[in-house]
């Protein structure tokens, strides 16, 4: 990250008083109802209430009202040369629930998006198969479907702060992640349909998956998690995937780091072993502080972050009940429970899970406290179903160091002030 | 075994396929398969679908549903690219050092610097060795890749940027060749070969170890966690606001209200200004327009063009017409550009035209790897598409 990084500390700090100050005159007109002037809002005839709205076919494939224009990806300009090569970051300070809508879920590209129609699409599958297979996309549509819902985070999530706090925003340091509810053919199925048995010895196996686009991106996988729960989707949400997530059809990687969901996935190699393709040599493998690196660290640790409030999300209605909520995901397995701390780690209470754990998916948690107006260090920790609970930062740099680049899942912290103003920090 | 000794098999066996195809045909049209019925009826109306029945003819059956069909040979070795770090995959070929290095100039070198040592924020490719235990360590192919095969893998098929799978085997190796060369691990007479790709010692082949942290870790799984009186104090001890390097959220909340304001302005000021725009911009043919719009996809991995164009791999291209060649700020141009442009040459429609159906041809030594275009109306189509955004 040798970037041009831009040193803009005013405009960003009118930013944020902007923000508090528009929340500050909301909660003020609030109290000027409650001082009993009668609200205009509600004694005057609005126009919505008089006239007409739009007709049914105004947006024929709708989008979100305008009012919610900020809620977007988002790219950060100098962590890469081009953004045909680059990534963006979900809104997630600004989303609620758990299922992340495509049209805000994180993009991320070697080569672009490209357009692939359903028509030119083919899927092989080769190597060491008893038959090699072409696939349509229409033969795929065919095979028995299931359906998943699971998170795909980035290796490189929160990976800007290894070093230090980085960044002011939970989309920022926490937004290379979606989740989706995915529909597909699981590719156990696709790999019996070609064949096995010349594979022999199954445990020792690999397959090599492979994407359309130019920069024919692939992953090496070990067969056992081939045959497990990887799926061949072509839907999420229930819609087409968009193309920006590898409409036709992608591969699911559960639980694992998002460069291994191929998108636009083109073919499928049985092989001896692995290829060790640059995305897996030179990318994604962990440099340890000792200058050796850690190659194969698939799975995604349980992690967790308050995603408001946060410093996009901050506090603007003053002192009173507060709702603090965010995500928890674990690649291991299901989440089982989330701490929080608004005292930056000194004490901890449970917070509460909006719904029983999902394995390799997200959960969303609450915690409803009656905010004194004083500041607070805000922090979650996550527990997964393995009995793994989140490192802090410190526990973390301890083992890995601090050029690890990938797979940073600490707990993370955000100074909430009397404004009600967010900001990135890290705490002793 | 070798991929080529595997696809030779596969040839073998496919032409064996396609000749048991009338009696197979004939066979399995006796039982009342649903796919089949489908096919027979949609074929003669489908080209598509024809050649996908014909191609499923050729196909034995298989699995449990018996859905999809063989990949022939020459679609296995059209795609089955990859080479693995004991060189299966690898294609018959050579190249040396010298010519690594007119080929990295001429197709490499606008992102990854002359002597690969990396531009702006593009990779660097050499360099780097001893600092992986530092802080920031730099990771080049030299320092930091295990395997040669990954760097000939990945030049072969995603590079070079923006014009994928158009290097030649010979290219490739030669390529890499270069690369080690600039990594101080070959010396300038040096021949890059399948003969002699496996001899060749990476410098940190020995500094991987596989993902050990349900042991180095083992103390995150643990279920004594501390819920009260965890610590005395909490300091604040970095913040982000310090460094300030987050994107700013106004900037596109500010755009759109100054747009307005300069074409409010714009229509103020009056028409006199206004004219010449208009006359210009009326003299364009929008379907020609339109079909350069089409056509400029392949070129955006490159090229901007449009409001806040930048210089990317290629320079933004805004006003490129009358504009004197390799006369973008700030961009570098291979040295016969920049010649042309000094000579005072322009980019007029004959010029454009003539660059367009063959950059390498009009330009030697040009940096843009693009093909060209052969047809004369895709020519005329991107002229009218790039006049469209004169000055």
């Amino acid at each position: 990250m040798t970037a041009d990084k831009k040193s803009n500390g005013a405009s960003r700090r009118a930013f944020l008083k902007g923000a508090v100050a528009a929340g500050g005159a909301v909660a003020g007109a609030g109290m000027a109802r409650a001082a009993g002037e009668p609200d205009p809002l509600i004694t005057e005839v609005q126009e919505w209430a008089s006239g007409f709205g739009e007709g049914v076919d105004a947006t024929p494939y709708g989008l979100p009202i305008r009012f919610e224009d900020d809620v977007v990806r988002r790219n950060v300009e100098w962590l890469t040369a081009d953004t045909i090569s680059s990534i963006n970051f979900t809104p997630i300070h600004a989303l609620d629930g758990t299922i992340t809508p495509q049209g805000c879920a994180f993009e991320r590209h070697h080569s672009g998006a490209i357009e692939l129609k359903k028509e030119d699409y083919r899927l092989m599958i080769n190597g060491l198969v008893d038959k090699p297979l072409v696939f349509t996309y229409a033969d795929l549509e065919r095979f028995p479907r299931e359906n998943h819902v699971y998170f795909c985070e980035c290796a490189a999530n929160t990976g800007m702060e290894w070093a230090g706090a980085q960044l002011n925003g939970a989309q920022f340091t926490h937004g290379m992640i979606h989740n989706m509810e995915y529909s597909g053919v699981p590719l156990r199925t696709l790999l019996e349909e070609a064949g096995l048995d010349a594979a022999g010895d199954l445990a020792d196996k690999w397959i090599y998956v492979e994407g359309a686009d130019a920069s024919s991106n692939g992953r090496s996988i070990p067969m056992d998690k081939a045959l497990d729960d990887v799926l061949v989707a072509f839907k999420a949400n229930g819609e087409a995937l968009r193309k920006e997530h590898g409409y036709p059809v992608r591969l699911v990687v559960p639980g694992w780091e998002g460069n291994m969901w191929v998108k636009w996935l083109r073919r499928v190699e049985v092989m001896d072993a692995p290829v060790q393709s640059r995305e897996e040599t030179s990318k994604y493998t962990d440099t340890l502080a000792d200058g050796t690196s850690r190659k194969w660290t698939w799975e995604m640790d349980a992690k967790s972050v308050v995603t408001s409030p946060s410093p996009q999300s901050p506090i603007t209605h003053g002192p009173g009940p507060l709702v603090i909520t965010g995500l928890a995901w674990s690649g291991r397995g299901a989440i089982t429970r989330v701490d929080v701390t608004t005292d930056g780690g000194k004490n901890w209470t449970q917070a509460r899970l909006a719904k029983d754990g999902e394995s390799k998916a997200l959960s969303r948690f609450y915690l409803e406290i009656d905010w004194d107006g004083s500041e607070m260090l805000l922090q979650s920790r996550a527990h997964d179903e393995t009995g793994y609970v989140q490192p802090t930062k410190a526990q973390l740099r301890e083992v890995r160091g601090e050029n690890s680049i990938y797979h940073n899942n600490c707990i993370q912290t955000w100074w909430v002030k009397e404004s009600g103003e967010a900001e990135n920090v890290e705490v002793s | 075994m070798s991929k080529s000794l595997k696809l030779y098999g596969g040839t073998a066996l496919g032409a064996a396929a396609i000749m048991a195809v009338a009696v197979n045909f004939a066979d399995r049209n006796v039982t009342p398969m649903p796919e089949r019925a489908d096919m027979m009826g949609e074929a003669p109306a489908n080209p598509d679908l024809g050649f996908i029945a014909m191609a499923r003819a050729a196909s034995e059956p298989h699995g449990n549903y018996n859905l999809g069909r063989m990949a022939l040979p020459e679609e296995i070795a059209a795609w089955n690219l990859d080479v693995s770090p004991d060189g299966t995959g690898l294609p018959e070929g050579s190249g040396d050092v010298l010519t690594g290095e007119e080929v990295f100039i001429e197709k490499c070198a606008v992102c990854h610097g002359d002597f690969a040592e990396g531009r702006g924020n593009w990779p660097k490719l050499a360099g780097g060795d001893g600092t992986l235990a530092d802080k920031d360590p730099l990771k080049t192919v030299g320092s930091y890749w295990p395997y040669l095969s990954t760097a000939w893998d990945y030049v072969h098929r995603s590079m070079p940027f923006g014009a994928a799978q158009t290097l030649s085997v010979d290219e490739t190796y030669a390529i890499v060749a270069y690369i080690l060369y600039s990594n101080y691990l070959v010396e300038d007479d040096f021949v890059l070969s399948n003969e002699n790709f496996l001899e060749v010692e990476m410098p940190n082949a020995d500094g991987f170890i596989v993902d050990d942290r349900e042991e180095a870790e083992a103390h995150f799984w643990r279920d004594d966690v501390c819920m009260s009186d965890c610590k005395d104090s909490v300091e604040i001890t970095m913040r982000a606001a310090v460094l300030d390097v987050t994107p700013e959220e106004e900037e596109e909340a500010g755009a759109e209200p100054a747009e307005a304001e300069t074409e409010m302005a714009a229509a103020e000021t009056g028409e006199v200004a206004a004219a010449p725009a208009e006359e210009e911009t009326a003299a364009l043919d929008p379907e020609l327009v339109k079909a350069g719009e089409k056509l400029f996809r392949q070129c955006k991995a490159c090229h901007q063009v449009g409001d806040g164009a930048k210089n990317r791999v290629g320079p933004q291209l805004n006003g490129v017409m009358g504009r004197t060649i390799g006369a973008v700020d700030g961009f570098r141009y291979s040295k016969t550009m920049a010649s042309m442009g000094e000579e005072g040459q322009v980019w007029d429609e004959d010029a454009l035209a003539a660059f367009l159906s063959d950059p390498r041809g009009y330009v030697k030594g040009t940096k843009m790897s693009f093909r060209g275009l052969k047809k004369d109306e895709d020519i005329a189509a991107m002229t009218e598409y790039l006049k469209s955004f004169s000055e």
